[in-house]
């Protein structure tokens, strides 16, 4: 099972910008370095983050090479109505974790 | 003898005994750029927190012969608080001292009836990752143990050795030379203060072996085997070198 770290206010004022911050774990192997052997490690990297707020797309994110290992993502919002956040990495070999989270808005 | 002459010689001592003042000890932590203090500060960026979940999930599932758990004989990881900063230890059992990755082996071996891990695999750094961090803000407290005097003297000498193709000690950077740059880096004081740490240029976590691994390949020197004796006594000198500095597991260094 891969780890990912979520972490958001438990409640905030409606009208409030609130930070999101993720941490997953993930080898982002870039596809451009050459094994013991001199083959090339093929490409394992997550290609995309997306992340929706009762259903509704606030932040979406497209993942390259460049991208350290264990990519640490931080965003900020709007918080609206209490709810929930749904969060979703995809990436090469069928690579898909999706977490959610709650928050509730006062 | 003239002032100028006794001066001279006083220096000298103070260079071969060349142990750091406690007041002057300072941690890696204080060398490194802003960014990357941020992300030892902040848990959620810290990436060695991924490998302290792993830990938490194998402190309770039984595993071995004996169908025992971390859990089932420790109870609450918190348990473990203050251990890391007295490692290494010396084994009865072994009759030397031992790491701490050694002594959570010893566990995995003689009490689960498991098989060790191997050195710098996911499971172990995440078993000391999570035993190293319930000893965070602590200080560093090396057993104050006779039978370790031998071991200490010799981790001790090997620091002070100049060895390699480049014929340098590990005194030359870290004490005569620290607080200076060596192509982009400062030369830190060489504290074990953050073990295991997340290091960006291994994009993994690892541990003081391999940090000291890295250390004996830019001499030039030849590496030892992971878990031998030699790198024992030396992780048990730099634990008494910074005796004192509070201990900051798991931390994140360039
Ligand atoms: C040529 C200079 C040089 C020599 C010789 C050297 N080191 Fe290092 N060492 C460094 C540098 C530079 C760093 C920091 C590297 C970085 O940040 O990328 C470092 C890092 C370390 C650290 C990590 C400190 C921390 O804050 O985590 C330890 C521990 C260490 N060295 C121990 C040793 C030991 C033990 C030896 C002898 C076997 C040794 N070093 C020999 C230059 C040296
Ligand atoms: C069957 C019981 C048992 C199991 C299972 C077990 N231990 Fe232990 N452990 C002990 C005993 C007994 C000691 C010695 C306690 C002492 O010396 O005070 C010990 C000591 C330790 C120590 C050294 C503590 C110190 O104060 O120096 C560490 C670290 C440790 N265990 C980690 C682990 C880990 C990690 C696991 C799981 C992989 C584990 N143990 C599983 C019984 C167990």
């Amino acid at each position: 099972m891969t780890n990912a770290l979520i972490r958001l206010p438990r409640s905030v004022k409606r009208g409030e910008a609130f930070e999101i911050k993720t941490l997953i774990q993930h080898p982002m192997e870039t596809g451009f370095r050459a094994g013991t052997n001199g083959t090339t490690i093929p490409r394992d990297i997550i290609e995309e983050f997306l992340c929706t707020y009762n259903g509704v797309e606030i932040f979406r994110m497209k993942l390259s090479s460049a991208i350290a290992a264990n990519p640490y993502i931080s965003f900020h919002t709007v918080a609206t109505e209490s709810g929930t956040l749904f969060f979703r990495w995809t990436g090469d070999n069928g690579f898909k974790v999706e977490e959610t989270a709650r928050i509730a808005v006062a | 003898m003239n002032r100028r002459l006794g001066a001279l010689l006083l220096l000298m001592a103070t260079q071969a005994s060349a142990e750091i003042p406690e007041a002057e000890r300072r941690s890696g932590y204080h060398d490194m750029g802003a960014s990357v203090q941020a992300m030892q500060d902040d848990d959620m960026a810290n990436p060695a927190m991924l490998w302290v979940l792993d830990g938490e999930k194998l402190w309770a599932q039984r595993q071995g012969a004996a169908g025992r758990s971390c859990a089932d004989c420790h109870g609450e990881p918190s348990r473990m608080t203050g251990v890391a900063v007295r490692y290494p230890a010396f084994s009865e059992s072994a009759s030397r001292p031992i790491s701490l990755d050694q002594r959570i082996n010893q566990c995995r071996t003689e009490q689960q009836k498991a098989p060790a891990f191997d050195y710098e695999s996911r499971e172990l750094l995440s078993l000391s990752a999570l035993v190293a961090m319930q000893s965070r803000e602590h200080k560093i407290a090396p057993p104050d143990d006779p039978r370790l005097r031998t071991f200490l003297e010799a981790g001790a000498a090997t620091f002070n050795r100049r060895q390699g193709q480049l014929n340098l000690s590990c005194a030359q950077c870290h004490e005569d030379n620290r607080g200076k740059r060596l192509a982009g880096a400062t030369i830190p004081q060489a504290h074990p203060t953050g073990y295991p740490i997340y290091r960006l240029e291994w994009q993994s976590l690892g541990s003081l072996q391999r940090r000291l691994r890295n250390c004996l390949i830019g001499m030039r020197a030849e590496p030892y085997a992971y878990g031998a004796p030699d790198y024992v006594a030396l992780e048990l000198y730099l634990m008494k070198r910074a005796a004192g500095m509070p201990f900051e597991a798991p931390g994140v260094r360039p």
